[in-house]
């Protein structure tokens, strides 16, 4: 047990050791543009970081703003993992959301936490759903996954839309008057604050919805590393002949990851839904939850645990921005930041390069010294 | 004597190593001199000083006589001196004169156009002046290997180089390229090029070279002429103890057929006939050979039979229970373990874990895991008996498997494929790459599976390694068995003949008569 957490340990620092360079690095180039804008960065700094951690309700904010894009990181990252680049997190989180809202509405008068029950797996079958199609696609037809799960956004953009409009709508299920947004879920429909239960976390919005998430990043960990099914997406990702010749069958495998990656986007959707905004409303654009979680995935170095901790620094990020506002501060700098972070992670094929390098001659060294070691030996 | 190159005391110290310590090194003026060592025994640092890649921690380069320091390529260029590397440098769209003038482009009189058709001629110029027959026109992506190694060593030869070093040229060649590879570097040779070559086949040295200097474990041991010396002194000299080259086999009577393939017809990726009709039968307790050479059938042939290819027509039994249909996991389960012939592609998931990569293909059985999860106990117990038993040289089970040498990659492979103890093993080019010690080991290990009652099914190009492990041959041409012979019966000419197409009564009888196959 001991050496298990050694070992995941190890494995957290190599795969975070490039994230915490762009990190710093981020900070670092943040720092400047404050101080170019006339400001001291100790100050802004510090703002950052009252805002997000001084006290229970600070830190109960930032995991609000962590929870939904822990679930679209750990999204992304299942399926980076097995060498698929979904970046149709944006369609499936709105697919989730929708269904969220129609089983809440339908089934209202079951009880509270059979309710919450399907309504998250619901949203889990119809982000998986929608992520499948571009899944069956690219395995049975070949067809890049980037290019479908890209249009399937704006599919699912306008599709939610028209529900929103046509379907959902308070005009409809209620007689009332028209809205640009879907009927609101029922209280028994909703997540529990958790300030409705723990007076200290005060004005902070955080809901029941962060325990999901951190529950499905530990879950996405064990069924990673800890099953069969894990094995062979990773292996497929890594090296899909490999994975072929050993068995494991493609189109399976990419069908599979697709439906997982999507299910926890459609999860996010619900989770968000249910959590703070109660409502679908009609929109130009898709929500952004979706795109920020190839952020946290790439900076949790597409490790599940990893998500966790990224997921926590884009919280800490967008929530302290609104203090660092009130010190004059302008909040575009945190958008600056977590850009320099992204560029620093996209780019660390350059220190990965540094690394190589050097991991190489340790590599020349080592068969040096085995054979050195086995100097006369016979076989 | 006058040396174009020499290298004096040379010692590379990388932290916490010797990769060179305190090596000489002399090459004369027209002569093919043969860099001789194992995978890691620092022949490759060598010429990588030489060539500017590194700087040498002590020790003093004279080219021509004169003392030079050797900063980077484009200096060892400026010298004289060209590299071929074993990964090819092109750029597979080009043209062969467009990749051969690249970055020193002749221009129209105006200075600014790319004057093709002057290249095209510089080209043919050098291809002619040298005997190095290339179509200036033809894209690199249309020509075999061995012809895109002779517009890289082209590329050399337009860039003035005196000196040519070609690292591990024979790795990727067939039989009949590496003789002809033979007699294009004799003939710079006697045009006046000097000639390294770095390689650790042995055979090669005795056919191509004038002298040899063998290096082990960054110590130079010997430097002698090619004449004085034979294939067993410097097996010893370059892995430092005794080295069989035959393989210890018994005759041994064949039992029941195991494995049959009858009218096999597979497609390649582009959609082409790739086996036209193959059938053979393998019986337990022998090795039967598939002898050809590369790009022949063997590949698609193989995936076929391992369900990772669709057969177009044909049947396909194993122990007479048709296996056709079966996927890849059902085939494995059936008993056939697969040696592959691309050890990185498909053999190893590289970024893995050994261990993990101990149970590829059977790791959604017992006691490997229950109800899909994975017991790494029991999964690092076995990697750790499987190191044991096979000897794979590595610090523990949890290294990459993309970090071990060829070597015992290939160790590991085998390991993981032997244990099973299957019906049948299909080794494809199971020693490709590898090194003396190494193949020594592969081909112990394929004997002991055949002594084991197991059918085993070689797919190999090296015309040695199929005398030396076969029971029976079949020689594979355009996707067609030309001929099945016995071991006992066949000579490498008639093999040769029949390689190449040949008839097999005109082989036949032309081994009879001992007529040499270049007169085919």
């Amino acid at each position: 047990m001991r050496s298990d957490i050694k070992r995941v340990a190890v494995q957290l620092w190599l795969t975070l050791r490039f994230p915490l360079v762009s990190i710093v690095a981020g900070l670092l180039v943040g720092a400047i543009l404050i101080l170019i804008a006339g400001k001291s960065p100790i100050i802004a700094y510090t703002a950052l970081f009252q805002g997000s951690f001084g006290g229970v309700d600070k830190i109960g904010e930032t995991l609000f703003k962590m929870t939904p894009i822990l679930l679209t990181g750990l999204s992304f990252s299942i399926a980076f993992r097995t060498g698929l680049f979904n970046i149709g997190g944006e369609g499936q989180f709105l697919a989730g959301a929708i269904t969220a809202i129609i089983t809440g509405w339908f089934f209202q008068d079951l009880p509270h936490l059979i309710l919450i029950l399907i309504m998250l797996i619901s949203a889990i079958i119809a982000g998986g759903a929608w992520a499948s199609i571009a899944g069956i696609l690219k395995a049975k037809m070949g067809i890049h996954e980037v290019i479908t799960t890209i249009m399937l956004n704006y599919t699912a953009l306008y599709l939610v839309n028209y529900i929103v409009r046509a379907v959902m709508n308070p005009q409809i299920l209620m007689g009332t008057k028209a809205e640009a947004h879907t009927v609101s879920l029922p209280d028994v429909a909703r997540l529990t604050k958790l300030k409705d239960v723990f007076e200290i976390f005060g004005r902070s919005s955080v809901h029941t919805g962060i325990f999901i998430a951190i529950g499905c990043a530990l879950f996405m960990y064990f069924i990673l590393f800890k099953t069969t099914v894990g094995y062979e997406l990773r292996a497929g990702g890594l090296s899909p002949d490999a994975a072929e010749y050993g068995g494991i069958k493609k189109s399976k495998n990419i069908i599979m990851a697709m439906g997982i990656s999507g299910g926890l986007a459609g999860l996010a959707g619900a989770v968000n839904v249910m959590g703070i905004t109660y409502y679908v409303a009609q929109s130009s654009t898709t929500p952004g939850y979706g795109f920020d979680g190839i952020a946290v995935g790439l900076v949790g170095g597409l490790h599940p645990i990893g998500n966790i901790a990224s997921s926590f620094l884009f919280g800490i990020l967008s929530n302290g921005a609104r203090r660092m506002q009130l010190e004059g501060i302008p909040k575009e700098v945190i958008a600056i930041i977590q850009g320099v972070i992204i560029v620093f992670i996209a780019s660390q094929y350059i220190i990965k390069i540094v690394y190589k390098k050097k991991k190489e001659k340790e590599i020349k060294r080592e068969k040096l010294r085995a054979e050195q070691g086995n100097e006369g030996e016979v076989q | 004597m006058s040396y174009v190159v020499e290298m004096k005391k040379i010692t590379k110290v990388f932290p916490g190593i010797i990769a060179n310590d305190d090596i000489d090194f002399h090459l004369k003026k027209g002569e093919i001199h043969v860099l001789l060592g194992e995978n890691g025994a620092g022949k490759t640092t060598l010429m990588n000083i030489l060539y500017g890649l590194y700087q040498p921690t002590s020790g003093e380069i004279c080219i021509n006589g004169e003392v030079v320091n050797i900063k980077d390529p484009n200096m060892a260029i400026q010298h004289g001196i060209g590299m071929v590397h074993q990964h090819f440098m092109l750029i597979k769209p080009f043209t062969v004169a467009e990749n051969i003038i690249l970055g020193n482009e002749p221009v129209t009189h105006k200075g600014i156009q790319l004057d093709m058709k002057k290249a095209i001629q510089n080209v043919e110029r050098i291809s002619k002046e040298f005997g190095l027959k290339v179509d200036a026109t033809a894209k690199i992506q249309d020509l075999s290997v061995g012809i895109q190694q002779r517009v890289e060593i082209l590329k050399a030869l337009y860039r003035g180089a005196d000196i040519l070093i070609l690292d591990e040229p024979t790795a990727v060649l067939t039989p009949q390229e590496i003789d002809e590879l033979g007699i294009i570097i004799r003939k710079l040779a006697d045009e006046g090029k000097s000639i390294i070559l770095i390689t650790h086949k042995l055979k090669e040295v005795m056919a191509m070279s004038d002298r040899v200097t063998v290096i082990r474990r960054g110590k130079m041991i010997n430097s002698l002429d090619t004449k004085t010396t034979n294939t067993d002194d410097l097996a010893e000299m370059m892995v430092g103890r005794k080295v069989k080259m035959e393989v210890d086999k018994q005759n041994k009577e064949s039992g029941e057929v195991i494995f049959s393939v009858k009218g096999l017809k597979v497609k390649d990726n582009r959609g082409l006939d790739a086996v036209k009709g193959v059938d053979f039968d393998v019986r337990a307790g022998e090795v039967l050979s598939i002898a050809g050479v590369d790009g022949n059938g063997q590949t698609e042939l193989i995936e076929a039979i391992t369900g990772l290819r669709e057969i177009v027509s044909g049947q396909v039994h194993l122990d007479g229970i048709d296996i056709k249909n079966f996927t890849t996991r059902e085939i494995m389960k059936s008993g056939v373990s697969h040696i592959p012939e691309d050890r990185h592609k498909r053999g190893l998931v590289l970024e893995n874990s050994l261990a993990e990569n101990m149970i590829l293909g059977y790791h959604h059985q017992m006691p490997f895991s229950k109800n899909g999860i994975i017991n790494y106990e029991k999964v690092h117990e076995h990697a750790k008996i499987l190191i044991k038993e096979f000897d794979v040289r590595t610090p523990d089970e949890n290294v990459k498997a993309g970090s071990l040498s060829g070597g015992n990659q290939q160790k590991a492979i085998i390991a993981r494929e032997m244990y099973k103890n299957p019906r049948l093993l299909i080794a494809a080019q199971p020693t490709r790459g590898l090194d003396v010690g190494s193949i020594e080991f592969v081909h112990k290990k394929i004997i002991e599976s055949r002594d084991n009652n197991q059918a085993v099914l070689l797919v190999s190009l090296e015309l040695d390694e199929v005398m030396n492990l076969a029971d029976r041959i079949a020689v594979i041409y355009d996707g067609k068995i030309m001929d099945t012979i016995d071991a006992k019966d066949a000579s490498e000419k008639q093999l040769g003949i029949l390689m190449a197409g040949g008839d097999r009564k005109v082989s036949a009888n032309m081994n009879s008569k001992g007529m040499s196959h270049d007169e085919k």
